[in-house]
């Protein structure tokens, strides 16, 4: 190999100066080819959190039920009759505007990869999606081909995809947001973790052959566009869903038996990160013959296959026992079983191919010498009050406007596209709860999952923004009745040299962590995406939050689909607050003023209070009021219920679509209306009664406007359909 | 009525399969993997559930009409055996023969999930005899590839033998011939659509419009 190892090409591979002055002390002499690209891949952003460690470490992370915090392929917690949760989010951001269909797919496989490398069936997929200005050509390429590659993915693995979210803007143009999130179910007893153990143990290499794509993808993860990104096409991977069906049941199968020492997924940095990872964590050394590497491609060098990122490839550290066992069961499911090494005790890694020594690095010092960085930061500024609102446009004109927008009108386009009943156990689908409801299998256990995140109230006031996000996807879960448990975070942001940029992130997790806090909702695992700017333009702070609840029973879980005949309640209080509103953005053309402030304690007290209800059985259908306010959740509510609402209240526009957090609305039996507003008043809980379901076909407003169920049907679900005709 | 579900590599529908046929039969059906030769001493009845045997690659169903397990099936059916093949399941049978005309790519070139109608077409079969001819009921659709189609004489055929089990009955999205859902084999004995009726035998998962088919079966 005629490279010359040097600064240039340290710098190429995304190391600075002092890095690169770092990995030359830690060898003693000048790196390989190969160990420097395995330095630049673990230093990397992306594997290494360098900016963002000292900011996640303040996240709160236990409870009773948490099994496992952040640090493993994703968290684990206890839900019950001996079964654990297990979940994550992962970004997939920078190939999926790359190459749309490819990028999404393989988001979608490695979170899968993620959650049953540690022993458990994935029983749901979700994803949080973000998209640039509706009316450029290359965001419709980016939805379809984004759509395309997650149905294509989770469809043909056979994991449902149950739920989501899409919100469109500006700042999203160059750089889409692909966030996937999984859940699987595993015994809790029977829980798979990563660290290699047991000296002279075999490395078994499992999956997919290894080629030359996506080769430093966690580096193009860790670096800002710019008008040459269409020319790493190259690094993105290429996704085979079937491989991955065949990996999860050979996992699986094998789980049963005592082989498997440690076992992780071969994602970011590949071959590399996985056999630092498990070694270094398992504080063992580790050797590799890559000569033994399942190959796709003739004259791979080391340099190649230990950067690869072909995907559906997992290592495994077996019992020397047990290998012949395992190689049966992998072999049945047709996948390629390699031995590639052995754990030894030297605290090092070693990798050997064709006789040479092509990697020799000492293991603890390339783990603790990885650069932490305290990046600078400023606090963004307090948006300035919001001045006198326009609000004179007609109730009826706002509301069909407003549920017709790309960011509030159906998503019935996309998850028509994504098989959501594979599986026999989805009991609520998308746009019939406020969060999936998936049962386990043989219980009558539920889970209630959802993400989410409103940008637009994170650019504005990040500590407030960080606060409601983590807050709607607990509130999501309330809605269906189930005990909202834990979270998986997903940050996205722009570049962190930029102290505005450093400082949305640190505000930001100071808002979620007062909201993990006040509602006893830690953070189990997640993902970190920064650089995520176009020619030096950075997105919205994105910090999507991936929601986990409980529910003990099933058939107890509600959606805000409602029977005609039923009182409308109103839970929350309603201040009419329009600052960084939809109402605003859409009806006036305004994005300012301060979003909604997030009290936790009403927030908690409120919520507590609408699960027992739900519980108890009185409220028999619920919905939070979120985007676009209580018009828009009321006519979600018609829409999905197929049945009128006549409203009471005689209210200004800001009653109707002000975005004041903490707020439900509940449907119930109109006998049981006057014992409901009774307990409210005696929890001191804000009520208000606003009306009721009818058989008449028409969302009555008061002053007798009304819009009839067909024409608010067409509002809201033309968007999609029209875009893509 | 005993029952063996064949699993094929990248099925991913027979979890589903085994909840609706342990419900209406009162037991676990038996899981037979594709390399397997031969059925179960004493099958009554076989069935293909649904995913992506192969990846689909190929084509649907090409692949595993091939596997192993086959001749036994066929053999199965030759005997008078009953086979039920769901999604994947229906293209496998088409692609292996025991079921005329072809499964295309939907019309709309999108994967269609979402629940549709469907109209039963006979009573008269073991299959269908809990239903009403004409009855009309919904089943959760999910397919990349589920536009039916033959040659005009085949349809014409299927028509005048009375062996369509099952026609869209709300809309027809994937743009099969004829409206198609489902048919039969000459004996009755052959059942392909593609809808799942599987994923519709609990309320809790919206309703049990789909659990009329087990139920036949297990009567019979």
């Amino acid at each position: 190999m005629s490279t010359e190892i040097n600064f240039a090409l340290a710098k190429s591979f995304g190391l600075n100066e002092a890095e690169w002055t770092k990995v030359n002390e830690i060898m003693g002499r000048a790196p390989s080819l190969t160990e420097l690209g395995i330095f630049s891949v673990m230093w990397s952003e992306h594997c290494s959190y360098k900016s963002s460690r000292v900011w996640l470490k303040e996240l709160p992370t236990k409870a009773p039920w948490v099994i496992h915090g952040p640090g493993e392929n994703a968290g684990v917690i206890d839900i019950g009759d001996g079964l654990a949760a297990i979940f994550k989010m992962e970004s997939h951001n920078h190939p999926s505007f790359i190459e749309p269909y490819q990028g999404a797919a393989t988001g979608v496989g490695g979170i899968l990869r993620d959650v049953f490398t540690m022993g458990a069936r994935p029983i749901a997929n979700l994803n949080a999606l973000r998209f640039g200005d509706p009316s450029l050509p290359v965001t419709k390429r980016v939805v379809d081909g984004v759509v395309r590659g997650i149905g294509g993915y989770g469809n043909c693995v056979g994991v449902p995809t149950v739920g989501g979210e899409v919100n469109f803007h500006p700042s999203y143009n160059g750089n889409p947001l692909v966030n996937a999130m999984t859940v699987g179910i595993a015994r809790k007893d029977k829980i798979f973790l990563s660290a290699a153990a047991g000296i002279g143990n075999p490395v078994i290499y499992v999956g997919s052959k290894t080629g030359r794509d996506g080769i430093h993808g966690a580096t193009m993860a860790s670096t800002e566009f710019d008008a040459s990104s269409e020319e790493k096409r190259p690094t993105v991977q290429v996704g085979d869903p079937f491989t991955e069906k065949l990996l999860i049941e050979a996992c699986l199968e094998l789980m049963q038996t005592d082989a498997i020492v440690a076992i992780q997924d071969m994602g970011a940095a590949g071959l590399t990160s996985s056999s630092v990872e498990m070694a270094g964590k398992g504080g063992v050394g580790i050797e590799l013959n890559l000569d033994n590497v399942p190959q796709r491609e003739p004259n791979m060098s080391a340099y190649e296959m230990m950067l690869s990122e072909s995907q559906e490839r997992m290592l495994l550290i077996l019992k020397p026992e047990r290998r012949d066992m395992a190689r049966a069961i992998i072999e049945k499911w047709d996948l390629d079983y390699a031995e590639i090494g052995t754990i030894t005790a030297t605290g090092r890694i070693v990798v050997k191919h064709n006789g040479v020594t092509e990697a020799d690095i000492p293991l603890d010092p390339l783990a603790e010498a990885a650069p932490l960085y305290r990046r600078p930061w400023v606090e963004t500024p307090k948006p300035a009050p919001l001045g006198p609102v326009d609000l004179t446009t007609p109730l009826d004109q706002a509301l069909l406007k407003l549920i017709a927008s790309p960011d509030l009108c159906s998503r019935r386009w996309i998850y028509d596209q994504y098989d959501s009943t594979v599986g026999g156990q989805t009991v609520k689908r998308p746009a019939q709860a406020d969060a999936a409801i998936v049962r386990l299998e043989d219980s009558p256990r539920a889970l209630a999952i959802t993400t989410d995140v409103t940008p637009r109230y994170c650019v504005a006031d990040p500590v407030e923004g960080g606060k409601q996000a983590v807050a709607e996807t607990w509130r999501n879960i309330t809605a269906t009745g189930a005990k909202p448990l834990a979270i998986t975070d997903n940050m996205n942001f722009g570049n962190p040299e930029k102290p505005e940029i450093m400082g949305q992130f640190a505000t930001c997790i100071q808002g979620m962590k007062a909201a993990c806090e006040a509602l006893d909702y830690p953070v189990v695992s997640g993902n970190v995406s920064l650089y995520n700017e176009t020619e030096g333009r950075p997105i919205l702070p994105t910090p999507a939050i991936g929601g986990v609840g409980v529910l003990d029973n099933a058939a107890q879980a509600v959606g805000y689909a409602a029977a005609p005949g039923l009182e409308l309640v109103l839970i929350g209080e309603t201040q009419g607050h329009l600052g960084r509103s939809l109402y605003l953005r859409e009806i006036l053309g305004r994005e300012d003023g301060p979003p909604p402030p997030v009290d936790l304690a009403a927030e908690r007290r409120n919520g507590d209070f609408v699960r027992a209800q739900i519980l108890a059985g009185t409220i028999q259908a619920c919905h939070d009021v979120a985007d676009g306010g209580l018009a828009v959740a009321l006519a979600e509510i018609a829409l999905a219920s197929n049945a009128g609402i006549a409203l009471t209240p005689e209210a200004d526009a800001a009653f109707w679509f002000g975005e004041d957090q903490a707020r439900y609305i509940a449907a119930l039996a109109p006998s049981a209306l006057a014992g409901f507003l009774a307990a409210t008043q005696s929890a001191g809980i804000p009520a208000q009664h606003i009306g009721r379901t009818v058989m008449e076909n028409k969302l009555t407003l008061p002053n007798g406007i009304a819009i009839s169920l067909p024409q608010l049907r067409d509002a809201h679900e033309g968007f999609f359909p029209a875009w893509f005709a | 009525m005993k029952a063996a579900i064949l699993l094929f590599p990248g099925i991913n529908r027979e979890r589903d399969m085994v909840l609706a046929v342990r419900q209406s039969f009162g037991h676990a059906p038996q899981i037979v993997w594709h390399k397997e030769t031969a059925l179960p001493a004493g099958t009554d009845l076989v069935i293909l559930p649904g995913g992506f045997s192969f990846g689909d690659y190929l084509r649907c169903g090409a692949m595993a009409a091939h596997s192993p397990i086959m001749p036994a099936v066929k053999a199965h059916v030759e005997r008078g055996g009953y086979v039920l093949g769901v999604c994947n399941g229906f293209q496998i049978l088409t692609e292996a023969g025991l079921l005329p005309g072809a499964l295309l790519r939907n019309a709309s070139l999108r994967f269609l999930s979402m629940d549709t109608m469907l109209k039963v077409e006979r009573a008269d079969t073991v299959f269908t005899s809990k239903w009403q001819t004409g009855a009309i009921f919904r089943a959760p659709m999910a397919h990349g590839d589920g536009n039916y189609n033959a040659d005009e004489a085949t349809l014409d055929r299927l028509e005048g033998e009375n062996l369509v089990a099952f026609r869209y009955a709300d809309e027809n999205r994937n743009g099969s011939a004829r409206g198609i859902a489902g048919i039969f084999s000459p004996n009755l004995r052959v059942l392909g659509l593609m809808p799942h009726p599987e994923n519709l035998v609990d309320p809790l998962m919206g309703g049990t419009d789909g659990k009329p088919l087990f139920d036949s079966l297990a009567a019979a």
